[in-house]
């Protein structure tokens, strides 16, 4: 099997502070995998070492074969929990930004995308509300021809309608040459869309599995799975 | 479609499925949507669709033609029997429904037929008031 990435023992440490800890995660080629947690159970962070931004503290990930670095950024879209973009851009700005800045980035399908979102190109971003700015932050990630896809938190804070809409444009931009990693805490609304998840909590994997089986062998669903598992 | 999420998400597809073939909902041999469209609408991942149309195709509910897509069966025998096992399934969960309640069978013939021959309204379909043979 095609492992389009693999983290083997990683772990990230903030000074005294194990953010992740020994952590093997293989991840496939076509699929949609869910990386599910309590807040700071060290999800953002593995995000975070896929994208390159930080660098292990010990292990190793691997992302296509090779460290992260300027090869996988050019195949990797990262979408980042918060808002990343400058004061001053208006939607128009951050489109020919992701233009300039990505190679594999695809103009007309993000204008499909922001036509589907209702996102005006004329609007200025600090002026565009929670569910707004995660439609438009969604239609760039995904705009892009990546082989990887890595999506923190899309739904976090956002009003149904969005979130509807982001799940469907996630649907959209999925196929079989392509994988996407959600880190989520809102499970019941992205459980459909999985096919594999890890639980990660203080930084250790605690259960992984694929989604239809987990069903199948507990009778439960994923959101109940977490309950049982993070509450006792 | 509303999914129960405590049961693996393919499977309920495939009831659905198996429940419109008998219905008349679906057509027999007529092409299936993609498993893209189909994913799309029950929004879902396009795997869990793909794996659905695989255990139908086992069943041999519906076939793959190369390059065109999936249909739906044309052979009335396994529309016949996919009726049987749905049938089957609703007189099973009524009756394990009756057992719970300590119904004996015989009583539960005599309360059935009482259903049946008093008739009466349930989820709209008014069931005549016949005589049972």
């Amino acid at each position: 099997m095609e492992h389009i990435l693999k983290s083997s023992q990683l772990s990230k440490y903030f000074y005294q502070k194990k953010a992740l800890q020994k952590v093997d995660i293989n991840i496939e080629k076509g699929k949609i995998y869910g990386i599910l947690g309590p807040n700071g159970g060290g999800k953002s962070t593995f995000l975070k070492l896929a994208a390159g931004l930080l660098k292990p503290s010990e292990g190793e990930i691997l992302i296509d074969g090779k460290k992260p670095g300027v090869y996988t950024k050019s195949i990797v879209s990262y979408l980042p929990e918060g808002n990343y973009f400058y004061k001053w851009m208006r939607i128009q700005d951050a489109l020919s930004f992701f233009g300039d800045f990505y190679a594999d980035f695809d103009v007309e399908k993000a204008r499909q995308n922001f036509d589907f979102m209702k996102l005006d190109e004329k609007e200025k971003i600090s002026s565009l509300s929670k569910g707004m700015l995660g439609r438009l932050k969604l239609s760039l990630a995904m705009s892009r021809n990546a082989s990887l896809f890595l999506l923190d938190e899309p739904l976090n804070g956002i009003d149904p309608i969005s979130r509807e809409k982001i799940i469907t444009s996630i649907l959209e931009a999925f196929n079989p040459k392509s994988t996407i990693i959600i880190c989520s805490h809102l499970i019941v609304y992205i459980e459909k869309l999985l096919d594999y998840v890890f639980f990660l909590s203080e930084g250790q994997i605690i259960l992984e599995g694929n989604v239809e089986d987990l069903r199948n062998k507990k009778n439960l669903s994923i959101d109940q799975l977490y309950q049982e598992v993070f509450q006792s | 479609m509303d999914f129960n999420h405590n049961i693996p998400i393919y499977c309920q597809i495939i009831q659905q499925i198996k429940q419109d073939t008998v219905l008349g909902r679906l057509k027999p041999g007529q092409k299936m949507p993609s498993v893209r469209e189909m994913a799309g609408k029950l929004k879902v991942n396009p795997n869990t669709v793909q794996r659905a149309y695989l255990e139908l195709e086992r069943e041999n509910i519906v076939f793959t033609k190369r390059g065109m897509g999936t249909y739906l069966t044309k052979q009335e025998d396994i529309i016949h029997s996919l009726k049987k096992e749905l049938s089957g399934k609703v007189i099973r969960d009524f009756l394990e429904g009756m057992n719970q309640l300590e119904y004996s069978n015989d009583h539960i013939m005599r309360v059935l037929r009482e259903h049946l021959e008093e008739g009466r309204k349930i989820n709209g379909t008014y069931f005549k008031k016949q005589p049972i043979k």
